[in-house]
């Protein structure tokens, strides 16, 4: 039950992108076609679960034990460019179906601040690594419906006649504002 | 002239959040307040500047291929820097910034400029690039933290107006998507009078 809580909360209530601000970039660059957007999502499940693991890890077993918290950030950036390196690499080699659907997105994910961001937010709020999982399946899933939504209400605003001046990005940002809104909707939830 | 020109085109024609959309999520994530905008605006200027000299001047160093880990290496050294110093002298903005300190990292305008110019030109002139876009950054931070400062809370770095409750939505997590979409708006239809 406690888990479940954490996911609803993770993907409604603090929705990664929508009321953290955190994956701004994707959110406007990647998602003006569904397709992409599911991809997009999908790759992030997969890094951001396996990457708040390894640094959950790498925070309990060499940070925390040599007192060397504050290297947090350089050795986290490196462990997550790393294992991105690795992902694409063995993804490559034993499932190419997988890759070719989620491989273009995979150089992107590095400066994708979704990753990092989780990673630190696990250890501010001191969750155990089942925990940490949870959160971070819970956040990812937020992310991918953020994009899904957002994607999907793009593709239909082309047609739309839009101001000169707000074209592109401005109205895009609007389109987020009145999502946003509508997540607040949701806080109180858990 | 020319250094001049290095430095005034990060403020205007490409500042780095109205006109290139770089550094969106520090951008929407901490500017309830002026003063955040230009906390977050300054500490990332530092970084900005400190990583420019530092890898325009390793550059002939560093084999092609390991670049990119190399530059994320140096840029995460002064983003921890800036933390520390933070965190022992101005502890309270070092509180309302939170996160977004450490994600200065993957802020792309940072690495952006590393790769754009730093790797390609002479120390002070990835200097002069690096406060310009600086400065263009805070500058919009601050701008934006301060119209939603204004119209949510009736006041500008602190110091309050109207002794009421502004319109909340500007503070909250919807009104950044509104404000920042409207600047942009706004500050195209008059870039492209002049």
């Amino acid at each position: 039950m406690e888990y479940i809580l954490i996911i609803i909360g993770a993907i409604f209530v603090n929705n990664i992108v929508l009321t953290q601000f955190l994956g701004i970039c994707p959110f406007l660059g990647v998602s003006t076609k569904v397709k992409t957007a599911i991809g997009m999502g999908g790759a992030v499940i997969f890094v951001m679960t396996l990457s708040t693991i390894v640094t959950w890890l790498v925070m309990k077993y060499i940070l925390i034990k040599f007192n060397i918290e504050f290297m947090q950030t350089i050795a986290y950036i490196l462990v997550i460019a790393a294992l991105v390196q690795m992902v694409e690499i063995i993804l490559k080699k034993i499932s190419p179906p997988l890759y070719q659907a989620l491989g273009v997105f995979l150089p992107l994910i590095t400066t994708n601040c979704t990753i990092l961001g989780v990673a630190i937010m696990v250890i501010q709020n001191d969750f155990n690594l089942l925990t940490s999982v949870v959160f971070a399946i819970g956040m990812s899933l937020g992310f991918m419906l953020a994009l899904v939504i957002f994607a999907g209400i793009r593709e239909h605003m082309d047609k739309l006649p839009i101001p000169k001046g707000m074209k592109g990005v401005p109205a895009a940002l609007v389109v987020a504002g009145i999502l946003a809104l509508a997540f607040m909707g949701f806080s109180g939830l858990v | 002239m020319n250094n001049w020109k290095n430095f005034t085109k990060g403020i205007i024609k490409e500042n780095p959040v109205f006109a290139l959309l770089l550094g969106m999520c520090p951008t929407l994530g901490v500017t309830t307040s002026a003063i955040n905008g230009l906390g977050m605006g300054l500490a990332t200027a530092f970084v900005l500047v400190l990583s420019n000299i530092a890898i325009s001047s390793v550059k002939n160093f560093v084999p092609d291929k390991v670049r990119i880990p190399v530059f994320v290496v140096i840029i995460a050294s002064f983003v921890t820097i800036v933390q520390l110093l933070m965190e022992a002298y101005i502890p309270a903005l070092y509180d309302s910034l939170g996160l977004f300190i450490p994600l200065i990292v993957v802020n792309c305008i940072v690495l952006g400029r590393a790769e754009a110019f730093a790797a390609k030109n002479t120390i002070f002139s990835s200097m002069i690039d690096g406060l310009g876009m600086g400065v263009g950054f805070t500058f919009a931070l601050t701008l934006l933290g301060a119209v939603r400062e204004l119209l949510g809370s009736y006041s500008l770095f602190g110091y309050k107006f109207i002794e009421t409750d502004g319109i909340l939505v500007f503070v909250l997590a919807p009104g950044a998507f509104f404000g920042l979409g409207y600047l942009i708006a706004l500050i195209r239809k008059l870039s492209k009078k002049s």
